[in-house]
């Protein structure tokens, strides 16, 4: 028996998701009364892996097949649930992210598991197997019944944390047997953002709405942003009227996000809007109209112009910054 | 070559959320029922494709798993410009249960390429999609952002963390959807709606599996508390206040 974690890597990092991932599952594992695998696929190094005992995995499998260079969901599922049946995974754990929302429900499938994606905790029994999920796009959460003996799960970013477990985790290398046929697409060309922060790894997210009437009224964000190390998000009328690039657009139909602090500026807070940013810690709304909905969202509100408190926050910010 | 793009029912995006009988049941009383957005974006998309594909993408068909109450949203797919229907007849039990239906519509008919959504955007169970493609054995991407079609192959600009990828992939192939695919969904026009009733919506019936998920009961988050003002004139107030009591700068 295991509990069975995918850690992603990018380009041979883990990240502070991966940890939390290994943390959820050390926790469950406590429960099933079991150990914690973690199965990276691709290029990193021992002292990489070996950091993942950090947070409770006991064990890590490194599978660095070389055509497992790009995702290819086929085949990582393939790799993923030849890992499960291997340690005889009864829970399969994944980050809720571009790459398990593609591999997870594939895994599930082969494995015969049943699927729970966009958990928000551990589950309330594990006999029978009952998980919370968000559900209703963040403004309710479900409690799901597996009713599968294995199980696969993808897990909400933030919303578990970081808890260290340090373990002496043994690295095993990992060799799945994989077909030609588990290859069908390509990859033709990438096109990275670098030097900024993403948006899905972000504690600070600096957001902003059709409020701010022109793209060329978004240097006063920029600064704000760049003064408390944030990344910047829009509302989806600003990516629609190509102000602002699409991956910057959260709500619904965006990207879901729950960071640390997010401030809604020029932001009416509808309620699309707001079902993708309602898992944050803490909302400050910044808009000119008392009445505005996203109020009754935020924890912390200033009622005026945009254009005039953004400049005397940045201001507010670098003070405290050079007084602490 | 076909494309079929599959659609769930789900409850308009301002729905108030509701449950009943002690937080067990969601409450679909007053609720209005439309296409899963996007999964009308797919259907946009596949429909511009099959326009100007100069007639090798023969037809976009639509499938449904859901009982008649899901008829309205399967006929407006049509009225947009479905060239014709699939429903199943059944309530999608879980999305083991809704992969498998569609998996026997897909077998059944051949199509080539397959679209679903990202999610449904109410239980957001983001599976149906990667489940159908498993158990055809299908090639998948997901998070596929745009498609296009020039000289007899298809291209895919998927989402990854931090940056876009442009994909080739071979036919028959799953595409997992989200926004970006098509800008604004195409509305029915009256031509539109009046035509949607002479095409074939063909209902069958639904083949039995084990279900293996079940919904137990629901909650709503916490109540939050009263919005703090702070004056506009004060900001260093408000940054006081994000250290000392949020704690987060
Ligand atoms: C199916 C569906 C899905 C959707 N998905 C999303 C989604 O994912 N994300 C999303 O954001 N929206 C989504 N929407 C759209 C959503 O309903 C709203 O239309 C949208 O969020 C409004 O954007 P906004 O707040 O930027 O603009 P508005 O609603 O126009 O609000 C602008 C706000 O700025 C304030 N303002 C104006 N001037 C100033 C100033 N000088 N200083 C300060 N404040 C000012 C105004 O008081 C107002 O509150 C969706 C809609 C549908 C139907
Ligand atoms: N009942 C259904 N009938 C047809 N397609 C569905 C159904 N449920 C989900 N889908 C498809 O699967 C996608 C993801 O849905 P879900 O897995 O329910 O979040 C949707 O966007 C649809 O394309």
């Amino acid at each position: 028996m295991a509990v069975l974690v995918y850690t992603e890597n990018w380009d041979g990092k883990f990240k502070k998701l991966s940890y939390e991932l290994i943390s959820y599952a050390t926790k469950l594992a406590e429960t099933l009364n079991t150990s914690v695998v973690a199965l990276s696929i691709g290029n990193v190094d021992e002292a990489e892996l070996r950091a993942l005992g950090q947070y409770g995995a006991s064990k890590v499998l490194a599978a660095k097949d070389g055509r497992l260079g790009s995702l290819e969901n086929k085949a990582f599922a393939s790799v993923i649930a030849q890992a499960a049946e291997k340690e005889q995974a009864t829970v399969v754990v994944f980050a809720h992210n571009f790459t398990g929302k593609a591999v997870a429900p594939r895994v599930a499938v082969r494995l015969k598991a049943g699927l729970a994606a966009g958990v928000a905790g551990l589950p309330q029994s594990t006999d029978p197997f009952i998980v919370p999920k968000k559900a209703f796009n963040g403004s309710s959460f479900a409690n799901l019944k597996i009713n599968t003996p294995i199980r696969v799960l993808t897990l909400f970013q933030n919303s578990f944390g970081i808890l260290e477990k340090p373990a002496e985790p043994t690295i095993e290398s990992f060799e799945p047997t994989l077909n030609d046929s588990d290859f069908a697409t390509s990859v033709k060309d990438v096109n990275k953002v670098t030097g900024k922060i993403l948006l899905t790894d972000a504690e600070i997210v600096v957001s902003a709405g059709r409020g701010m009437k022109s793209p060329e009224n978004w240097a006063p964000l920029e600064q704000l942003a760049e003064t408390i190390g944030a990344a910047l998000a829009c509302s989806r009328p600003v990516s629609d009227e190509g102000w602002r690039p699409h991956e910057e657009h959260v709500g619904q139909t965006g990207k879901v996000i729950a960071p640390n602090l997010y401030f809604a500026v020029g932001i009416s807070g509808a309620i699309q809007h707001v079902a993708g940013v309602s898992s944050s810690k803490f909302i400050v709304a910044i808009n000119k109209d008392k009445d505005a909905p996203i109020f009754d969202t935020a924890a912390y509100g200033v009622i005026g112009d945009a254009m005039q408190v953004l400049p005397a926050l940045t201001a507010a910010f670098k003070e405290f910054k050079a007084s602490n | 070559m076909k494309i079929l793009v599959c659609i769930s029912n789900v409850p308009d995006t301002t729905t108030k959320i509701r449950f009943k009988d002690n937080n067990s049941v969601f409450d679909t009383t007053g609720v209005q029922w439309i296409i899963n957005p996007w999964d009308e974006l797919a259907l946009t998309r596949a429909l511009e494709l099959k326009e100007t594909s100069g007639g090798a993408i023969e037809k976009v068909t639509v499938a449904t798993v859901g009982l008649t109450g899901a008829e309205p949203t399967i006929r407006k797919a049509l009225a947009i410009g479905a060239d014709d229907a699939f429903r199943v007849d059944s309530d999608p039990v879980d999305a083991y249960f809704t992969a498998a239906q569609l998996a026997e519509v897909v077998k059944k008919e051949g199509y080539d390429l397959v679209f679903c959504g990202i999610e449904s955007s109410d239980y957001n169970g983001g599976a149906v999609g990667g489940m159908l493609s498993e158990i055809l054995g299908f090639a998948s991407i997901s998070s596929v952002s745009a498609v296009n079609y020039e000289n007899g192959a298809f291209t895919f600009l998927r989402e990854i963390d931090g940056g876009k990828e442009t994909l080739s992939g071979n036919l028959p192939l799953v595409a997992i959807v989200q926004k970006g695919i098509a800008i604004n969904p195409r509305i029915p026009n009256m031509r539109g709606i009046m035509n949607a009733r002479s095409k074939p919506l063909v209902v069958i019936p639904a083949a039995s599996t084990d279900n293996q998920t079940q919904y137990v009961n629901y909650e709503l988050p916490p109540a939050k508390a009263k919005c703090k003002m702070v004056d506009a004139e004060n900001m260093t107030e408000l940054v006081h206040l994000l250290h000392t009591e949020a704690k987060v700068i």
